[in-house]
């Protein structure tokens, strides 16, 4: 977070007002270019909101980065204690001051030991402020709690008076100033310096809700330039204060067609053979004991054995769990941590408000720089005000689409079936990749199916397939689909060979019928082949009978003439002898 | 103008009624004047000052006036806010009175000359 690069707009007007970059992460963003330069700032707030921690992170980068010297006018607290305050940022007062970087007056102020006679003014201020302002040509100034003043003197008229000459002379001198201010009763601040200052009025805000707090800023006034209205989230930890700008306005990052291998090569070719696209979100949904820690911790494997890099965010697991966890499939997450590839960091999802836990993510994505991020799980994220949990799963998956970090999000599902699909609806529509898995209880087993619910710019299978993981890994294997259900497990073994059975019998059927018929048709022939029998006997039969006959009417004739021959002529019995003969 | 002091022997107890030294302290009442430039309310308060000093410290004050213009790194070190302010160093503790000392009471109090309620 250290160098914010921003982007200087070439469209920026020619008279635009001139800015002044404050360093602190996404304040830049927010204001497009940082505070106006040349010109005091108020930053208000109630107490402990963190305005003097912006106020030093302001100076400080000016010092460090931006080759702007400061001065630290203190009110309320001495050199020292502010050098130990600022210390936990890693701000380094006390080199600063002896490089002339940064020059320290601490303004004390005691009512007590003061009392007034006649007319006075603050010339003396003036005068400190001068002096340190020309001692080491300073570009910013820094008035932490101007307001203690109105605490010591009783003169609110003259007060007022020199506070507007004091806004006028920072002006005249083109004098970056960040004063802070206490926040008032229905006002900005507590003696209404917001009436001075008219340039820019920032506001912090510290809020506790369901016992998590939360920092807020708001910039409440900017003149002359466009600026976010929103109050966005901030946080101050050892690197400073850093401000989560919301989403960009526009949907215009880049996209690409290279893929991410999942991990599972089963997977991937329910995901037409290729895996996820580069740079999109993935979300991968279901109950407890579903295997989402077990994709990730795919995903997270095959990238960094591509040699990219990943962050892995685990709000349930030590990495310690979790790498003996995923040796268990044969996944080895040690070896990849080692080699500086994998980045896993593991913390309580209760220990800060949702705007800290993504500020984190926001930084460490700014530190590592990974191609792969997974996020496990994103539903304990979600506490609280859904529209808010929203706009802010929304900031960060838009902050990850810019950098073409591609994304994994695991998501608890309860409650019934039902519900899958509805219970991430608030970030469901951000998803490109949406993986279910989902338990499938059927004859006191639990299996589990996967399937794609959608993915966007690919054909993606629209099978549920039982997802199955091994010491060798994760498989996806087909499921039975039979009469109108899924099978998986024992269920499906079941299924199987019952089905082996059927078509067994069924064959057996097939064969016994076949025979039946062979049978049949046998018998049919047989019978065939007697009638034929009969039909020839009874022919033979009829020709004999024939030539019986005839044999029989010869005879007759032969009789006949013989008798005749024996009655009379010898003639006729010659030629009645040829003929019989 | 670095010092205008006027040093004199230790003199008995001061002869007017009105001055009592601060509870009988009866050293020396070091006195630092700072102003910015030679501006109305400065010389005021200068003058009233040299008035007050002759009038009832007579011979034990020491008074320093310091002009931050010239020397504003001095500024700092004293606390000095308001323009003009007096600071009494001694006797300790250190008091401030702030203004062009037009009003007496008020720098008489504030300087530790006048204890209320004690007459004499």
């Amino acid at each position: 977070m250290a160098t914010l690069k921003v982007r200087h707009s070439e469209k920026e007007k020619p008279h635009a007002l001139e800015k002044s970059l404050t360093g602190i992460a996404g304040f830049d963003q927010i204001t497009n270019g940082g505070l106006p330069k040349g010109r005091p700032t108020i930053v208000c707030g109630g107490p402990g909101c963190g305005k003097t921690m912006f106020a030093m992170e302001f100076l400080v980068r000016g010092a460090t980065e931006f080759n702007e010297p400061g001065v630290l006018m203190t009110f309320e607290e001495t050199g020292d204690e502010m050098t130990k305050n600022v210390a936990s940022l890693g701000f380094d007062l006390k080199a600063l001051a002896t490089r002339k970087k940064i020059m320290m007056d601490y303004v004390k102020i005691e009512p007590a030991e003061i009392q007034e006679t006649g007319a006075y003014d603050l010339e003396g201020l003036f005068v400190r402020l001068q002096y340190a302002v020309d001692k080491i040509g300073a570009k910013r100034v820094v008035l932490d709690t101007l307001e203690a003043i109105f605490s010591g003197f009783a003169n609110s008229g003259m007060l007022r008076a020199e506070i507007r000459r004091l806004f006028r002379w920072l002006k005249d001198r083109g004098l970056t100033t960040v004063v802070t201010a206490e926040r008032g009763d229905g006002s900005l601040t507590r003696y209404g310096l917001e009436e001075y200052v008219s340039d820019c009025v920032i506001f912090l805000d510290h809020r506790v809700t369901d016992q998590v707090s939360t920092r807020r800023l708001r910039v409440v006034k900017y003149r002359g330039t466009s600026h976010g209205a929103d109050e966005y989230p901030f946080l101050i930890d050892d690197q400073g204060f850093s401000v989560l700008p919301s989403s960009s306005m526009r949907l215009n990052h880049t996209v690409s067609n290279e893929r991410i291998s999942s991990g599972v090569p089963d997977l991937d070719a329910m995901l037409e053979g290729k895996g996820y696209y580069k740079g999109t979100s993935v979300l991968v949904s279901g109950t407890a004991g579903s295997g989402k820690s077990s994709l990730s911790a795919s995903l997270a494997n095959r990238s960094c054995s591509d040699g990219r890099k990943v962050l892995y965010v685990a709000f349930e697991e030590s990495f310690a769990q979790a790498a003996r966890n995923m040796r268990s499939i044969g996944i080895n997450l040690e070896k990849h941590r080692k080699s500086g590839l994998l980045r896993f960091e593991a913390w309580r999802p209760t220990q800060s408000g949702l705007e800290m836990h993504l500020l984190r993510i926001h930084k460490l994505i700014e530190e590592f720089d990974p191609e792969v991020v997974i996020i496990d799980p994103v539903s304990n994220l979600m506490m609280g005000n859904p529209h808010e949990v929203h706009s802010m799963l929304m900031r960060l998956m838009d902050f990850l689409k810019m950098r073409q970090i591609t994304a994994m999000f695991t998501s608890l599902t309860e409650g019934s079936r039902k519900e899958f699909e509805q219970t991430e609806v608030g970030i469901s529509s951000l998803i490109d990749t949406w993986i279910l898995v989902r338990d499938i209880e059927l004859n006191g087993e639990r299996n589990r199916g996967i399937y794609v619910l959608k993915s966007r710019g690919m054909a993606h299978s629209n099978q549920v397939r039982e997802f199955v993981m091994s010491q060798k890994g994760i498989r996806l294997l087909p499921v039975y689909i039979g009469v109108g259900t899924v099978l998986t497990g024992s269920a499906r073994l079941n299924q199987e060979a019952r089905e082996k059975a059927d078509l067994l019998i069924r064959q057996q059927t097939v064969e016994e019928k076949m025979r039946a018929r062979e049978r049949r048709r046998k018998a049919v022939e047989g019978q065939i082949a007697a009638l034929r029998l009969e039909l020839a006997d009874e022919e033979n039969e009829s020709t004999l009978l024939a030539a019986e006959q005839l044999n029989k009417a010869e005879r007759m004739a032969q009789d006949r003439f013989e008798m005749s021959a024996l009655r009379g002529g010898k003639s006729n019995s010659a030629g009645r002898a040829t003929k019989v003969g | 103008m670095k010092s205008k002091a006027s040093a004199k022997p230790k003199t008995k107890r001061a002869a007017s009624k009105k001055s009592v030294a601060g509870n009988g302290y009866s050293g020396m009442v070091e006195l630092r004047l700072y102003v910015a430039g030679q501006t109305p309310k400065s010389l005021a308060a200068l003058a009233n000052l040299k008035k007050i000093c002759e009038e009832h410290l007579t011979g034990r004050y020491k008074l320093h006036v310091i002009d931050l213009v010239k020397t504003p790194q001095l500024a700092q070190g004293d606390q000095i806010l308001a323009i003009p302010t007096l600071v009494r160093k001694l006797p300790v503790p250190i008091r401030k009175i702030i203004g062009d000392l037009s009003d007496l009471e008020k720098v008489l109090v504030g300087l530790n000359l006048r204890e209320t309620g004690i007459v004499n």
